[in-house]
This record gives C-alpha cells, structure tokens and sequence, in this order.
C-alpha cells in the first residue's frame, strides 16, 4: 500500500506537466524553455488624458516614451512635465507629492524618491489582459448598493 | 634667406626652356584633375561610417549609442550615418568643418577622451560643441533629411503638431531645442536650458 502511494506521488508531476501545462503568459511553453517573445505593441499615442480609477492612481502615460532617457543625467519626462517647463509644453505639471521628501517637506524641485517615473506611471497598448480581473471603481460599486432600508441613500452626482 | 627667396624667384618667372607651353597646360590640366580627385576621394573617406568608427573613442562610447536610436535601426532600413548630421553637406561649410576638425586630431593623438572615464568628464563639452553648431545653422543637418515643408501634420501626433505648426513654422526654435540626446545619451542636464 505504501509503496503505491509512494509511486502515485511520484509519477503525479511527471504525468501533469507531461501535457496539461498551461499558463495564460507562456502558453504551452515549459517552465525551463523560453517563450518566444510576441512583436512589439504600438503603445498609444493619443494624448487623451484617462480617468484613473482610484483617487490616489498614479496616471497613465497617454503618449510613446520609445528611447526616454532616464538616468542619472538626464530625465526626458521633466523636460516637458517640471513645473519650469509646462506653460511651453502645456503638460501637466508632477503633483505636488512629488516635491515632499518622506517627511512632508517641501523641496524646490523632484524629490528624488520620485525620480524614475516609471515606477508608477506606464504607457499604455491596446491588448486583452492576460490576467481577467473584475475591478470596479468605487463609484461603480456605490451606485449598485442597495439603499438602507428605510432611509434612501442619496443619489450620487457623476 | 632673402637670397634663396630671390633665386626661386626668379626660376619661377623664367619662361621654361624645354618644356612646350602644350605640355605645360595640358599637364597642369591633367595633374589639376588628379589632385582635386585625390583631395576630394580622401575627404570624403574621412566622412564613411568605417573611419569615424575607426577609433575606439568614438566606436565605444558614442556609436554604441547611437546603436539604440531610431536613426540607426528603425522599421524602413533609412539609416543616418555619423557624417550626416556632424558634417555639412555645402563644400564651403565641409571645409571649414574639416578644418575644425583638425582638434579633433590633435585630441586623438594625445588621448584626451581615450578613457570611457575622460569621456564623461567631456560629455557636456562635446554636447554642447553640437548644440551650438546646430543652433547657429538652424539645424541645417537635420534638415538635410526632415525637410518642414514635406511634414504632414495629420500624420504626427498631437503633441507633436503643436510644436511643429507653432513654433517650428515660425521660426522661434529649431529642431535641435527639443530634440537633444535623440542619437547619443544626454550628458548631465542640469543647468541646461
């Protein structure tokens, strides 16, 4: 008996990973081969402004930032989003978090804890997500509660 | 020493004894064709990817950068070589590049970017050596190839039509105000309007 179990346990990787190995990033690909990579997406490029979807989302970058330089010498995204820099841009200028070091003071320009925007702000591409989720923003899921009995919740301004 | 000057002087103005005035002409004719041939082949030898290339100061530090750049590979297979945009394309202009560039040789020969380190250090200088030439010229090397007249506004993007139908069109800035660090890795900006 124990040397059956013992037997099932071993071969029951050998038999999974055989033909049913399936992930949603690499396909059929084992996990100690390399995927080929897909082509590069055109990210967008449209310069529309996208509403976040939470309060405190970092905004998305709605423009190409192929071949910024950003480096100890150089941050290409300030040349155009420093507060200096934005009346001949018309970009909009970093928050004003970004001027905080961590213990809330000000500074005259990017804090450097801030200084790779990337971190948080990121292009965009047009793609179907790879992992579903089921997100909805908090005024999605407001407007869906059901008001409390007897005292109706009042309606919410878009 | 005003002696010599006045004998070569005067062979000079002597009308030559042996020589007829064909030979003369049509030698100098010859020779004026080999000369100028000559001159014009090594110059434009000196303008090939290969010989810019050729030192380990350029391949190593600024070609390799230029290696990641749109201008080097891109989807069309257009490629900008080195003298494209850091020699003047009007023989005048050439020249007097060419003849500038004399420094250049003599910074070669006594190493003075011939470590990744000193290279650095001249980064900024280098830069800013280009940024002012192409300022002066109003990006004349640019223009060589990105000619305003045939840019198709509803082709570029937003953001880039607000600044080429604005200010580019009128004059108030030129190409290379915007578009620093496009083919080889900005030095350190700060204090650089």
């Amino acid at each position: 008996m124990k040397t059956t179990i013992a037997a099932l346990l071993l071969a029951l990787p050998l038999l999974a990973s055989a033909a049913d190995f399936y992930d949603k990033m690499r396909g059929n690909v084992p996990l100690d081969q390399t995927t080929a990579p897909p082509p590069i997406v055109n990210p967008d490029n449209s310069d529309v402004r996208r509403s976040r979807n939470y309060a405190m989302q970092p905004p998305v970058v709605p423009h190409k930032i192929e071949g910024y330089q950003l480096d100890r010498n150089a941050n290409r995204c300030m040349m155009c989003h420093a507060r200096t820099r934005t009346q001949e841009s018309q970009a909009p200028m970093i928050s004003v978090t970004h001027f905080m070091d961590r213990d809330g003071n000000f500074l005259a320009e990017l804090s450097p804890r801030r200084y790779f925007c990337l971190q948080c702000h990121v292009p965009q591409a047009n793609l179907n997500p790879l992992v579903s989720n089921q997100f909805r923003d908090v005024d999605t899921m407001l407007n869906q509660a059901q008001p409390a009995q007897g005292a109706s919740a009042p309606a919410r301004k878009k | 020493m005003r002696r010599i000057l006045k004998r070569y002087w005067d062979i000079l103005r002597r009308p030559s004894v042996h020589l007829s005035l064909g030979f003369l002409t049509i030698g100098a004719f010859v020779m004026g064709i080999l000369f100028w041939g000559g001159f014009n082949t090594i110059m434009e030898a000196t303008n090939t990817e290969k010989f810019c290339t050729g030192c380990h100061e350029m391949r190593d530090n600024v070609f390799a950068e230029l290696q990641n750049t749109i201008h080097y590979s891109n989807r069309s297979g257009v490629r900008a070589i080195c003298s494209d945009c850091h020699v003047p394309h009007e023989w005048t202009a050439k020249i007097a590049r060419k003849m500038a560039a004399s420094k250049e040789v003599w910074g070669k020969l006594f190493g003075t970017i011939d470590t990744r380190e000193k290279f650095e250090a001249h980064r900024l200088q280098l830069a800013n050596n280009e940024w002012r030439r192409l300022k002066a010229n109003n990006s004349l090397e640019c223009r060589n190839c990105h000619q305003f007249d045939s840019m198709d506004f509803t082709k570029q993007s937003k953001r880039a039509v607000d600044a080429h139908s604005t200010q580019l069109a009128r004059g108030e800035k030129t190409c290379i105000d915007c578009h620093k660090g496009i083919a080889h890795t900005l030095p350190d900006m700060a204090g650089v309007k």
